[in-house]
C-alpha cells in the first residue's frame, strides 16, 4: 500500500467516525418538535402556545434530579398557569419512576419518553438538563445539570425575563 | 477502482470492529446503580485492600498506610 492509499484510507476513515459520531443536540435557538408525535407517556398539556416551557429530562437514579424537584415544583406553583413545567422522566423501567415519585411528591407535569425518542432528538448532556422554551416554542435558557441554589436564581431570572 | 473498494471495505470493517460503545447520559442507569459503586462495601473494600498490600507488598500504593507486611 503507498502512502496515498494510506493517506485516503486515514481521511476515510476519519470521515466516517466523525459521521458516525455527530450530535444533533437541541441548543439555544432551536424550536421543540412537536410532543405529540414521541408517544409519551402521560397527559401532555392541552396546549402549551404562549406559556413558558421548563423541559425538564430526569431520571430517578440521577441524585441532582431528586434535589431538583423541590425547586422545579416551587417555580410551578410560584408561576402558575404562565409556566409549564414538563418533567420528561426517561428512566427504562415505569416502576423506577413511580418509586421516585412516591418518595418526592411533585405538582408537575410529569410524562414519560418510555421509548427514549424526544431524548434522543434533545441529546442533554447531562442528567438533569432543562430547556426553557418562550411561548414559541423556541428554546431560550439551557440548564445542564442542577446546582442548587444557583441554578434556582437562574431559573427565576430567566422566567421573569421572558415574562415581561 | 480496486483501491476504492478497498478503503470503503476497509473502512466499514474498522467501523463494526470497534468495541467502543458511546453511553449517553440518559443511557446511565445501569452504570448508575448502587451495585456499581467501588465504595459500597467498606469492609469488603478494607480486607480486599490488605490481602493486596499483603500479597504484593505494595502498601500505600492505594493510599493505605503500612509496610506491606500484612501485619496492620
Amino acid at each position: 500500500m503507498n502512502t496515498s492509499l494510506l493517506k485516503k484510507f486515514a481521511v476515510a476513515t476519519l470521515l466516517a467516525g466523525t459521521f458516525f459520531t455527530a450530535q444533533a443536540a437541541l441548543k439555544v435557538g432551536d424550536t421543540l418538535p412537536d410532543l405529540a408525535s414521541f408517544k409519551l407517556v402521560g397527559k401532555l398539556p392541552d396546549s402549551l402556545k404562549g406559556k413558558i416551557v421548563i423541559v425538564d429530562f430526569w431520571a430517578s437514579w440521577c441524585l441532582p434530579c431528586a434535589k431538583s424537584f423541590p425547586v422545579l415544583d416551587e417555580l410551578q406553583k410560584k408561576y402558575g398557569d404562565r409556566v409549564v413545567v414538563l418533567a420528561v422522566n426517561v428512566d427504562e423501567k415505569a416502576a423506577n419512576m413511580d418509586k421516585f415519585l412516591a418518595k418526592h411528591p411533585v405538582s408537575l407535569t410529569v410524562v414519560r419518553d418510555a421509548e427514549q425518542k424526544l431524548v434522543a432528538v434533545a441529546e442533554p448532556a447531562t442528567m438533569p438538563t432543562s430547556f426553557i422554551l418562550d411561548g414559541e416554542g423556541k428554546v431560550r435558557f439551557l440548564h445542564n445539570g442542577f446546582h442548587g441554589e444557583d441554578t434556582r436564581k437562574e431559573y427565576i431570572t430567566e422566567i421573569d425575563s421572558l415574562l415581561k | 477502482m480496486k483501491h476504492k473498494a478497498f478503503l470503503l471495505l476497509a473502512s466499514a470493517l474498522l467501523i463494526s470492529v470497534t468495541g467502543c460503545a458511546n453511553v449517553k447520559p440518559w443511557q446511565r442507569e445501569t452504570l448508575a446503580d448502587y451495585t456499581m459503586r467501588a465504595d459500597r462495601d467498606p469492609l469488603g473494600v478494607a480486607q480486599a485492600e490488605h490481602i493486596w498490600f499483603s500479597r504484593e507488598e505494595a502498601s500505600g500504593g492505594r493510599g493505605v498506610g503500612g509496610g506491606g507486611c500484612g501485619c496492620n
